[in-house]
């Protein structure tokens, strides 16, 4: 086998006296959609944002091409071209599309002054790429429809030649329409390589679009099965009972 | 808007909240004009008007800052007292004794000093914001009571006076750069305005972005000249008292000329305030600092999650906040000539009215620099208006707190027209 393009080894945090994550290992390869299965609060986020570096594990370490790496920070998680698309977009609302896809990474002229029409000019790149329809480029993010806002919060992880890519819940807030781009989208990114975690709660679209999925209950991993080799009802049971029906039978 | 007049703004690009502030400048000068039977739009009084803005107007800019990052500065009143009152400490006590009476070098140290207390006091507030999540209200709340006492206390409530007469120059009232060079400024101001219009026209095109109609450059470019030009010309139109002039001649044991005149341009104060508008004004749009003050303010947890220190920005805002403080420190008491410990009382208030009128949402995220700078305007113009009409100064309070929380409703009003926040 070979050298995971990321793995997640024993992490584990508590909040209080809390254990939200609890000695859970994953991993993803390259070219692989590895899915987080699981009810709100089992811990899928919050080990999903130590990896982006919003927080701090306790225990446990990351590695991302077999070299174990520190993520203390967000600017730690993109340093190792780790980007993540959160459930709340965390797009800055008062700013416009080039504004939130550069936040943090802005290009600036040899004076060291943001350079606004180079980075719209580098979004209507991308976006002519994602979404062709998305014309609104000097607007607030705050008056886009919610297709449009998710298309920006893509467009920022996917344009920084991200390798390891974090999807909370990309499809929540979307139409079927959307849905599907995301869903195209996916496979996209997966046939160049890309290593992709996504977290969602519709388990037959888990089922279409990853190769691996991972259930979690309580902080606890529960299991990790190829989709091929279960059904749609042993994940649910999975997800419900936080047993796994294959290592029972 | 709709009509003909809404197509031309629009074609123009103009801020419509601009133009409806500039609008309500011009209509309480009007009624004004009127009510003092003609002495409100005079030379003198616009340029005594500018003077007694100045010092609003640059601590305005900084709390626009303070504001949209979703705090709150209650101390700057304070802070301006006590760094007045110690730079006046510093430039009449201390420094005569080294360096003798009037030298030039007294202002630029005693300047330093006042700034780098200022960025200091402020860095220190913020840090109490950002690193130990005190609510900015609370710490600045405190920092109102500590600075006032602290000024009582250095001056044991005397007023340090006279102060250093290089500094007094750039309060403004004696401090004017003459007819000359404020035309000459007003001529590198309007080349560069041209300049930057060309500028970004060409890097629009260069990227094939939509550009406005060639003739509404011009039209743009023409307002903006004749604006700049305007403000010179009532500026150089205000003539020095020929008492005042023949008493200057008297000192150099000269007779003045019959018909001699000569007018006062632009005051040093006034060109502070110019400067601090441009470089605030750049910061919050051109430099990563400003875009992730908004950023803050519009998200912070996104601001977080995109690798932004929102707590050390915090701590800078506040620090840039002092900093302006310092500046209109110098500008106050060097307009008085005298630091009292109580120079800059309520000033705390007139800011964020400044800001607040402005249009800088409290909630924040939103704010502009220029906003600020007409809001402080527009405050000040009421209330010497109203002082010039012989309003009591109770009455002036009570109409100056009602406009406050008009213009805050307009604001709302304004917004949810236009889907602005």
């Amino acid at each position: 086998m070979s050298t995971p393009l990321l793995e997640m080894r024993n992490i584990s945090i508590h909040f209080g006296g809390i254990k939200a994550v609890d000695d859970v290992s994953i991993d993803v390869m390259p070219g692989e959609v590895v899915g987080l299965l699981g009810h709100n609060g089992a811990g899928k986020s919050t080990l999903i944002k130590i990896l982006s570096g919003a927080y701090k594990k306790d225990a446990g370490e990351i590695f991302v091409d077999g070299q174990k790496v520190e993520i203390n920070s967000p600017i730690d998680a993109r340093a190792h071209n780790i980007e993540t698309i959160y459930q709340t977009l965390a797009l800055s609302d008062n700013l416009d599309a080039a504004s939130n896809l550069f936040l943090g990474r802005e290009i600036t002229t040899r004076f060291g002054l943001v350079d606004d029409t180079a980075m719209e000019a580098e979004s209507r790149k991308i976006m002519a790429r994602l979404n062709p329809n998305f014309q609104r480029f000097s607007e607030p993010v705050r008056s886009l429809s919610g297709g449009q806002r998710q298309s920006v919060a893509i467009a920022r992880a996917v344009y920084f030649n991200a390798r390891i890519l974090i999807m909370d819940e990309p499809t929540a807030a979307l139409g079927v329409h959307e849905t599907a781009m995301v869903a195209d989208l996916i496979k996209e990114l997966k046939a160049q390589g890309l290593g992709i975690f996504l977290i969602s709660h519709d388990t037959r679209e888990m089922m279409d679009l990853c190769d691996r999925v991972s259930v979690m209950k309580n902080g606890q991993l529960i299991g990790t099965e190829r989709v091929e080799d279960v059904t749609e009802d042993d994940i649910l049971s999975m997800i419900i009972m936080g047993k796994n029906p294959k290592k029972a039978a | 808007m709709s009509g003909g007049l809404g197509k031309l703004i629009r074609t123009l690009q103009i801020d419509t909240r601009l133009l409806g502030m500039i609008g309500a400048f011009i209509v309480i000068s009007l009624v004004f004009h009127v009510a003092t039977g003609g002495t409100f739009l005079t030379p003198r009084n616009l340029f005594t008007l500018t003077l007694q803005t100045a010092s609003v107007a640059v601590m305005a800019t900084g709390m626009v800052f303070v504001i949209v990052t979703r705090n709150i500065d209650l101390s700057i009143g304070s802070m301006l007292g006590i760094i007045g009152m110690l730079m006046g400490v510093i430039q009449v006590q201390i420094l005569p004794d080294f360096l003798g009476f009037g030298n030039p070098a007294i202002w630029v140290i005693t300047v330093v000093i006042g700034l780098l207390l200022g960025a200091a006091i402020g860095a220190f507030q913020g840090w109490l914001i950002g690193y130990l999540v005190i609510p900015s209200f609370i710490v600045t709340l405190g920092g109102l009571l500590i600075w006032r006492g602290g000024a009582w206390w250095v001056s044991k409530g005397t007023t340090i006076s006279p102060l250093d007469p290089n500094f007094v120059m750039l309060g403004g009232a004696s401090g004017t750069i003459g007819v000359t060079a404020s035309w000459v400024l007003a001529i590198v101001g309007s080349i560069l305005t041209v300049v930057f219009l060309i500028n970004t026209r060409r890097k629009h095109i260069s990227h094939d972005f939509a550009v406005k109609p060639l003739w509404a450059e011009y039209a743009l470019g023409a307002i903006l000249v004749a604006a700049i030009c305007g403000i010179t010309a009532i500026m150089n139109a205000y003539l020095v008292p020929t008492r005042i002039l023949q008493r200057r001649f008297a000192a150099e044991g000269l007779e003045m000329p019959e018909g001699y005149t000569e007018a006062y341009g632009f005051p040093i104060s006034v060109l502070i305030v110019l400067f601090v508008t441009i470089a605030m004004t750049v910061v919050a749009k051109k430099t990563r600092f400003g875009r992730y003050i908004f950023a803050m303010g519009g998200n912070p947890d996104a601001a977080e999650l995109s690798g932004i220190n929102t707590r050390m920005l915090t701590v800078k805002v506040f620090a840039l906040m002092g900093a302006l403080t310092a500046i209109a420190a110098v500008i106050a008491s060097a307009r008085l000539g005298s630091a009292g410990s109580s120079l800059g009382e309520l000033d705390e208030l007139r800011v964020i009215a400044a800001a607040v009128i402005g249009g800088t949402a409290l909630a924040g995220g939103v704010g502009t620099i220029y906003g600020a700078i007409l809001g402080a305007l527009i405050m000040q113009a009421l209330v010497s208006g109203m002082g010039m009409v012989g309003v009591d100064s109770p009455l002036q309070n009570m109409i100056v707190g009602g406009v406050l929380i008009l213009a805050v409703w307009i604001d709302i009003i304004y917004r949810r027209k236009t889907g602005d926040a």
